[in-house]
């Protein structure tokens, strides 16, 4: 039973990565952008729920409210910062977005402070379902492992079954063409950019009554993003899909095997991966 | 009659569902330049990757100089004697002509871990690399940067950078790719120079030049080889003529 | 690629002006000064690897880190250790770290390489600060910086700080004019085509493999060579100092100051130390002091935007004109 738990908490924890990474993989697949401020977005996401469930008294107003801030933030950083990033070297999207990192870690300190925040389960789902005489499973963390699983499932329908999809996907094989076919391109980008940070900020805002929000959440998330994506390769939702539930496990697994070690696991599979197959899972040699 | 030197035997290359290159077999020997023609497609450049190992073959075997080279990385193919020029000019931009003649000889130095001594000071790498300028007639440009080259002064360089390496392989990628007609007859005189004390394998659309060069051809369509022997017998064979000749008479 | 130098009058120049500050500075300022110079060598260890290699290491702090770690394990606990023996033994052991990660990472390009960089020096951070190997998140102090001592001989008192950032303007020295040699030797040159076009490296037989680790490796035992000295310097090692923040620190410096230029790298680290002075004085921002990294973030991403080769770029049509014929290109 305890295995139970500890399988229910990897597969959740698993899918929430999931829901992070292909937002990553997506943006550097079809933007071309390597985008280190996407761990801030989930940090966003987790702070607005905060304040604005604070605000509201209201969890689940707060939701819909945050994704909307992000999905503007999103919008206003593609349009100033982000396209001008499109065709130059990866280098300087790096140095860009690490500056974007700094200014938003900064201004989180300066609006919420340094500390640590709790942030209240939703009245609605907080409580547990019993599996034995002792031990039970929170309701909320299903929740967040569900509504993970119902986004995976609609990100995999937008991209490969509808025309918005379809268009995404021409326009990251080749602009040119896909623009000379009458996609508006730069538009299309700008989309597919702002939804990437709402969804990264959804993650963050459900997170955040398992997680808490504290000053450096954000980073810590993206460096595990980016092992995810390597582990399951550039570009691919499938491989990312793997590679998450694979991290989920050897993470909780480390856990339960020796605390101390259980952050260096994750990194040691990706070492593995990289010697097998450099490319990543899901990718072709 | 020389031995051949490299021997390729039902090379196949798949991605996926596709055979771009799809059980090919051919044979080289010094001093009998082989080229391989066919239309846009064919697989032919995809064949010469394979020899030169910068693609690893979905199946065969590759034979150079009586060693199984199959598995071989493209560097250590290089070392061995196996010199590759590309259809899209692949130099050193940023570097003069001289400087990317001499970083290829530099690959033949038997110490490439120096930290000290100026490379520049270098008499062999400097010797190896004007030594191959002049063979391409690019030696009044050696201190010119390699992008300020015309098209054609390109497509030379790219060969100097190769034949710098000292190979007594040469895998030439349509060599005569964008150039005039006087640029065309320079390049043709060299590659027939170079024929007779090296092993040649040449991919050319140029007819004209094809049969002036070639002492034998292979004709590759969809991946696979559609004829292979003399210049004759190929002009002659008729599924040859409507598949991709034409009205070449 | 065009590895445009300092003309050697303007070199000496900066020597000197380097040596002399010391008599006319306070102790404050000569102490930031050592923490420029270290900092620049560590800025000059990466501009191996991004400026002229090509590798775009987001992990480099971990080399670094590793090298401080190492002293402070290694140091006895209220006594001088010798600086002969322990600075080898940690840019010893910051080559080994650089030798291993190096093996799985180098076999990745591009993006790739970015994050698995950044996940390893990661994967160190978390070595330090989760495990007591390294005293954990309360970190290690340093209590005597190291002795300069040979069989009684000691030519420079670390623990005064006019001498000790004469030790450092000696590294400095030591370790720019060791790259300028080693960047025009023909390792030098060989990684300048791999940074150019590995392809045709390969091609034309230079094993790509074993030359980037080679780089990888001497970028690592460079950075720990800074490592140390910064451990020295500040008495007090903790896992902040592999932290993702210093890599990408470090890389701002490299970018920011002009990569391929190893003048560049040092301009970055001065740049970089003097604004953060400027940006984290009471007197010139008040209350806002502590959030510096604002200001800081923003310049980065305006001079990303406008200034594409760095503030070092700025210099390079006056010395274009100025390099010494002969010199390869």
């Amino acid at each position: 039973m305890f295995y139970l738990i500890q399988l229910l908490n990897a597969v959740q924890y698993g899918l929430l990565l999931f829901l992070l990474s292909s937002g990553l993989t997506l943006i550097f697949g079809i933007l071309g952008v390597i985008n280190l401020a996407h761990g801030s977005f989930y940090m966003i996401g987790a702070y607005l729920a905060y304040w604005l469930a604070k605000l509201t008294g209201n969890f689940w107003l707060a939701i819909p409210l945050a994704i909307a801030i992000a999905f503007a933030i999103g919008l206003v950083l593609e349009i100033a910062l982000i396209r001008r990033l499109y065709r130059r070297d990866h280098l300087y999207q790096v140095l860009l977005t690490f500056g974007l990192i700094l200014v938003f870690e900064e201004l989180r300190s300066i609006f919420f402070g340094d500390e640590v925040h709790g942030v209240a389960t939703p009245k609605l789902l907080d409580f547990s379902i019993p599996l034995t005489d002792t031990l039970s499973y929170p309701v909320y963390r299903l929740f967040v492992t569900v509504v993970c699983l119902a986004i995976a499932a609609l990100l995999y329908w937008t991209i490969y079954k509808t025309r918005i999809g379809m268009m995404i996907r021409a326009g990251n094989s080749n602009r040119e063409m896909a623009a000379s076919l009458g996609i508006n391109v730069p538009l299309l980008f700008t989309g597919v950019f702002a939804a990437g940070m709402a969804l990264t900020a959804l993650a963050g805002a459900i997170a955040a009554p398992i997680s808490s929000v504290f000053p450096g959440m954000g980073n810590q998330i993206l460096i595990i993003c980016f092992v995810v994506v390597v582990i399951g390769g550039i570009g691919s939702i499938n491989g990312a899909l793997i590679a998450s539930l694979a991290i989920g496990f050897a993470d909780t697994l480390g856990k339960v095997i020796a605390a101390e070690y259980s952050a260096i696991a994750v990194y040691l599979v990706m070492a593995l991966i990289l010697l097998w197959r450099p490319q990543g899972i899901g990718n072709q040699a | 009659m020389s031995e051949a030197i490299l021997q390729a035997r039902n090379l196949c290359k798949r991605f996926g569902g596709l055979a771009a290159v799809d059980d090919v077999s051919l044979q080289i020997q010094t001093g009998a330049l082989h080229a391989v023609i066919g239309p846009n497609g064919a697989g032919k450049t995809t064949l010469l990757n394979l020899l030169s190992g910068d693609l690893p073959a979905s199946s065969g075997t590759i034979s150079y100089a009586g060693r199984n080279v199959t598995s071989w990385a493209p560097e250590k193919r290089s070392r061995l004697g196996v010199g590759r020029s590309y259809q899209i000019t692949n130099i050193f931009f940023d570097f003069t002509v001289l400087e990317n003649c001499r970083l290829a000889a530099q690959s033949r130095a038997p110490r490439p871990f120096q930290w000290w001594r100026n490379a520049a000071s270098n008499e062999t790498d400097l010797r190896r690399a004007r030594y191959a300028l002049d063979a391409v007639g690019l030696a009044p440009r050696a201190a010119d940067l390699a992008r300020t080259l015309s098209h054609g002064e390109q497509r030379q360089l790219e060969i100097a950078v190769c034949l710098a390496t000292e190979p007594r392989l040469l895998l030439l990628d349509e060599p005569l790719a964008g150039m005039g007609a006087e640029e065309s007859k320079v390049m043709i005189d060299l590659i027939a120079r170079l024929a007779e004390n090296h092993a040649i394998l040449l991919i050319e659309h140029d007819m004209d030049a094809v049969f002036q060069l070639a002492k034998t051809l292979t004709v590759m369509a969809t991946g696979r080889v559609l004829a292979a022997g003399t210049p004759e017998a190929i002009r002659a064979n008729r599924e040859v003529q409507s598949a991709y000749l034409g009205a070449l008479e | 690629m065009t590895p445009i130098s300092l003309p050697r009058p303007i070199l000496l120049l900066a020597v000197v002006a380097l040596a002399l500050f010391p008599l006319a500075a306070s102790t404050f300022y000569v102490q930031l000064g050592a923490k420029i110079m270290i900092l620049a060598i560590f800025a000059l260890s990466l501009d191996l690897l991004v400026g002229h290699s090509g590798m775009i290491s987001f992990g480099h702090a971990a080399y670094f880190g590793v090298a401080a770690y190492a002293l402070a394990l290694i140091s006895p606990k209220y006594e001088a250790a010798n600086l002969w023996l322990t600075l080898p033994a940690a840019m010893g052991v910051s080559a080994l770290a650089a030798l291993i990660i190096g093996f799985f990472v180098v076999r990745t390009t591009g993006v790739y390489f970015i994050m698995v960089t950044l996940a390893f020096a990661q994967m160190l951070y978390a070595v330090f600060h989760d495990t007591k190997a390294g005293g954990g998140s309360d970190g290690i102090y340093i209590y005597v910086r190291p002795e300069l001592a040979l069989a009684g001989w000691k030519p420079l008192d670390l623990e005064n700080p006019t001498q000790f950032y004469y030790l450092a303007l000696i590294f400095l020295i030591v370790v720019y004019v060791f790259l300028n040699r080693v960047l025009q030797a023909t390792f030098g040159r060989a990684l300048a085509g791999i940074r150019l076009n590995e392809q045709r490296m390969r091609s034309i037989g230079f094993p790509v493999f074993a030359y980037k680790l080679g780089a990888f490796v001497l970028a690592g035992a460079l950075a720990g060579l800074a490592g140390y000295l910064a451990a020295c310097q500040f008495g007090f090692v903790n896992p902040d100092i592999l932290a993702w923040q210093q890599s990408g620190i470090v890389l701002m410096m490299v970018i920011l100051g002009g990569m391929g230029r190893l003048h560049g790298a040092v301009l970055g680290a001065f740049s970089y130390v003097v604004l953060q002075e400027a940006l984290s004085a009471p007197p010139l921002v008040g209350a806002y002091a502590k959030h510096w990294q604002l200001a800081l973030g923003g310049l980065i991403v305006l001079i990303v935007l406008s200034l594409p080769r760095g503030i070092g770029g700025l210099l390079d049509g006056t010395l274009r004109r100025k390099n010494r014929p002969g010199e390869i290109p």
